[in-house]
């Protein structure tokens, strides 16, 4: 069990009492100074509380939330591996430098070029550009980059193939990148078929973008004719790497055909997630779309020395206002350099030890919705309890009530009812044991007494929360809600 | 522990129906792979690492730009760094998750409040894609054409901006310029550019730290068919007034400030705040309040319907992963600050700048500009200057000849409460 406490913690404008905070906040100048602005001097509306009711609420608030630490937490593509805190002190050493402080950025730099030449190594593309926030953002900078690559040799192409078994970030990266996607079923195999591929080409095809190990945890075996058809048609092959971790030390990207493609540090790299970032997403190239890569371009000069350059005309800009998610990006750095060569390949095959084993337990249980073999994560679905009502998410609910985060449920979206499981490198076969035994029992019960599934979960800080009722009332601020749930402090 | 894992491994592989390791990668297509060991350096031990990763900032700055150094209160690392909220994924099975909901929920009503706007997203990446992601949200409103963005606005920014406009065929970007004698915005041009058609962007204080008159920019910016407010330095909020009371469309911008430190560059905090008569256009993630099946408060991600793992290409942005963790740091950090303490840091940062300006009165460098200002301030500088002094160890702004040629020779100063007179008088005494 998680131990989740039953307390409902009130919200900081409920707790808030006037006169409460007494601000001890540093004043090394003569505040006199300052009288020009006195017209603005009436405070802004915060809540007022002390010291240690910040500490408390919030202490209070991260008893609410599972994270790794809790206990395994096999979100399918989200790659929930353990932080290790070591990486912690790589991203501490900067937090004070500011990035105009040349002395100080010079040697956070060569950390920064040190760690691409490892990414680029890992990965077997060329060129990379660290500053893209999140994957979803190095999407975007890789389709952006494809767009202006096609404009340099005077062509306008249009479309983009992005197969249904993708993330849904990546037709939407399209679409800001100015492409329309067009929707490309896998075959039966779970696995992009080349011969299908090769229906879709045509002049307007800009280029296609591919999850590998795809979103079912199958490896792109037509990969290489993929990529070669894609080339002889004019096009670009994109690759999404958050499944980089299947393949870490064992296969790169750039020997089989990728032109461009992002990695997830926040998951292959075991930097924490935060609850919803900072990530970090770097856009990778081979060496012919280098030249269009986002700027600063982060350049060694002749003595080896790392440094920010702007002067790069056939860059498609700038995409972020400073550098990027620095912190994350050394977090990362640490990672690597504490696993070494061996260590990430050690990684990568462990990752896949775990799902397969717990694959193989499972589909006895749960059917299997793919013969194909798989790597780091796979699917299975709700359809044997569907004739009795019990959902993938009522799975998933059920779960919670037994200790664990769910897996990924309803993705991909060519599995109906799916349950996309990732359980990582880091579980302990003991872990893998009790998660496995868990969804037994909870298969167990669906075929004995599926009306009690609505109920889940009982042991969680609230039960079973209701999304539709959000949407239809959209209370988004403490303002919008009636003044004696705090909504009056507002106009208190 | 190693012999508990190689156990772990014979069972595990035993149970998966594999008799070696290999065969895992076994069906790969032999072309692809590797073939040899990853010419990586480790594996380093943690001391090492410890050792290796070490650097120290120069002993004074004065730079800022959209990135500020600021004091934070030994509760935020505290709380921040609880693995529930620093490990947990995007809080997609909210039963789990309602401390990190919640905890957004409160940075979005402090936000709002702050801005005196109507509602808040959960974050942005940073203030520069925040307000790129604002251009094209006006675009979905219909009937824009242009984007008239003050040549004050942060330089970074409005080339994020363009970078982002780059796919949307048609879309003008024009220039609204400043006053070169005041450094606010030529209201004048302002008032020529703003049309039903065109989008108009101003940044407050804006990127000079001069504090524009939002009576006069709201006059002007009422012609145009959108209008949105940028604040780059979101402690200001805690003594300007809020921009929503300019009547703009929405307020976006930098938090970074409120409790995250500059980090060389990043990661920084996007707040995107708006009129809740735009919320389905809004991008980004937004937490909403509900209840659970016993009728409890609880809170949930809503109004996915715009977001893209439901409407995929249709969405209203591509965003997934954002910067929940710096949201939640600057959730703690107005808490612990509250009302009071963030005027008090505002002020001290606007007395800094002008007991920095009052010691300056005293060398050749001169204000740029004759506005009141907030934290930052041009100078006249010269670049070798300010390289002799980065050689010195203080760090005398950020020059502006790069991004406005017409102000070469003048640099961006900061002062902020981490600033000391003793720093003042260090740079001084160089000059």
């Amino acid at each position: 069990m998680t131990g989740f406490p039953v307390i409902l913690e009130p919200l900081l404008a409920e707790l808030s009492r006037p006169g409460s905070n007494p601000a001890r906040t540093p004043r090394p100048f003569d505040a006199h100074l300052a009288e020009d602005l006195g017209a603005y001097a009436s405070p802004p509306r915060l809540p007022e509380v002390c010291e240690f009711e910040t500490v408390r609420h919030f202490t209070r608030l991260s008893r609410l939330n599972y994270g790794i630490e809790t206990g395994m937490y096999p979100l399918g593509s989200c790659t929930m591996k353990y932080n290790p805190k070591v990486s912690e002190v790589a991203a501490a050493c900067v937090s004070d430098i500011h990035p105009a402080d040349a002395p100080a950025m010079e040697r956070v730099l060569g950390w920064l070029a040190d760690f691409r030449e490892a990414l680029l190594e890992i990965t077997g593309m060329d060129d990379a550009c660290l500053w893209p926030a999140a994957g979803a953002h190095g999407e975007l900078a890789g389709m952006l980059v494809i767009g202006k690559a096609l404009e340099a040799r005077g062509e306008k192409r249009r479309k983009v193939l992005v197969p249904d078994t993708a993330h849904g970030t990546n037709p939407a990266s399209c679409t800001i990148a100015g492409f329309t996607t067009v929707n490309v079923p896998s075959g039966r195999s779970g696995c992009l078929e080349a011969d299908q591929v090769a229906r879709h080409l045509d002049a307007d095809v800009a280029a296609l973008m591919m999850t590998n190990p795809n979103t079912l945890g199958v490896f792109e075996r037509d990969i290489e004719r993929i990529a070669g058809l894609l080339h002889d048609n004019g096009s670009y092959l994109y690759m999404d790497g958050a499944n980089l971790n299947a393949l870490l030390g064992v296969t790169r990207p750039g020997d089989m055909g990728v032109d461009c493609m992002h990695i997830n540090l926040h998951k292959t790299f075991g930097a924490p997630h935060g609850g919803g970032g900072p990530g970090s997403g770097p856009v990778l190239v081979k060496a012919d779309l280098s030249r269009f890569l986002p700027v600063p371009r982060l350049a060694r000069d002749a003595s080896g020395r790392a440094r920010l350059m702007d002067d790069a005309p056939l860059s498609v800009g700038r995409i972020h206002g400073g550098l990027g998610n620095v912190a994350v990006v050394l977090k990362a750095y640490a990672y690597v350099l504490s696993l070494g060569a061996q260590g990430l390949k050690d990684a990568a095959v462990r990752s896949c030890l775990n799902a397969n084993y717990l694959r193989k337990r499972l589909e006895k249980t749960f059917g299997s919705v793919c013969p194909s073999p798989t790597l780091h994560e796979f699917v299975i679905s709700d359809r044997a309890f569907r004739d009795k009502g019990v959902s993938a998410m009522d799975i998933a609910k059920a779960l919670m009530d037994k200790g664990f985060h769910p897996p990924t449920v309803y993705f991909p979206l060519n599995v109906q009812g799916a349950l996309m499981i990732e359980p990582t490198e880091s579980e302990p076969l003991r872990e893998l044991e009790r998660f496995a035994l868990a969804m037994e029992e909870i298969a167990g019960a669906a075929q004995v007494s599926p009306g009690d599934f609505g109920s889940h979960p009982m042991n969680t800080p609230v039960e079973r929360v209701d999304e539709v009722w959000a949407a239809r009332n959209l209370i988004l601020t403490w303002h919008d809600m009636n003044p004696s749930s705090g909504g009056g402090y507002l106009n208190g | 522990m190693d012999e508990t894992r190689d156990t772990d491994l014979a069972r595990l592989m035993e149970q998966a129906g594999v008799s070696g390791v290999e065969e895992l990668h076994g069906h790969l297509p032999a072309g692809v792979l590797l073939g040899r060991p990853l010419d990586l350096e480790g594996p380093v031990d943690e001391l090492s690492l410890r050792r290796r990763f070490t650097a120290s900032p120069s002993r004074v700055c004065f730079a800022g730009g959209g990135i500020y150094h600021h004091h934070i209160p030994a509760v935020v690392d505290a709380v921040a760094s609880r693995q529930e909220f620093l490990t947990a994924y995007t809080p997609y099975q909210p039963e789990i998750s309602q401390g990190t909901l919640q905890a957004a929920f409160e940075f979005q009503s402090m936000m709002a409040s702050l801005a005196g706007m109507e509602v808040s997203n959960a974050s942005m990446y940073d203030g520069a894609t925040a307000l790129a992601e604002a251009a094209l949200m006006a675009l979905r409103t219909g009937g824009i054409t242009r984007m008239a963005v003050a040549r004050s606005v942060n330089p970074a920014y409005r080339k994020v901006l363009c970078t982002y406009l780059r796919a949307m065929p048609g879309v003008k970007v024009e220039e609204i310029p400043y006053d070169a004698a005041t450094g606010r915005l030529d209201a004048q041009a302002a008032r020529d550019l703003a049309g039903k058609d065109a989008a108009l962007f101003v940044q407050q204080p804006n990127y000079f730290g001069v504090i524009e008159d939002m009576t006069e920019v709201g006059a002007a910016a009422s012609g145009a068919g959108f209008f949105g407010v940028v604040v780059a330095e979101a402690v200001s909020l805690g003594i300007l007034p809020a921009p929503g009371g300019t009547g703009c469309d929405v307020v976006v911008g930098e938090a970074q400030s409120l409790g995250n430190p500059p980090s060389a560059g990043g990661p920084l905090l996007g707040f995107f705040c708006a009129r809740k008569k735009h919320v389905r256009n809004m991008p980004g993630r937004i937490v909403g309040l509900t209840r659970d099946r016993l009728g409890r408060r609880a809170f949930c991600l809503t109004l996915a319907t715009r977001e893209q793992h439901i409407r995929r290409e249709k969405a209203t942005s591509n965003i997934c992963t954002n910067q929940a963790h710096l949201a939640l740091r600057a959730a703690v950090f107005l808490s612990a600050l509250g009302p009071e303490g963030l005027r008090a840091v505002a002020l001290q940062c606007a007395s800094g700048a002008r007991a920095l300006r009052d010691a300056l009165s005293s060398t050749p460098h001169r204000c740029v500009f004759s506005s009141p200002f907030f934290h930052e301030f041009a100078v006249r500088m010269d670049e070798a200057t300010h390289a002799r002094l980065m050689e010195a160890g203080i760090v005398a702004g950020i020059p502006l000849g790069t991004d406005y040629p017409e102000l070469e020779g003048c640099t961006l100063l900061c002062v902020t409460e981490m600033n000391t007179m003793e720093d003042i008088a260090c740079l001084t005494s160089h000059l």
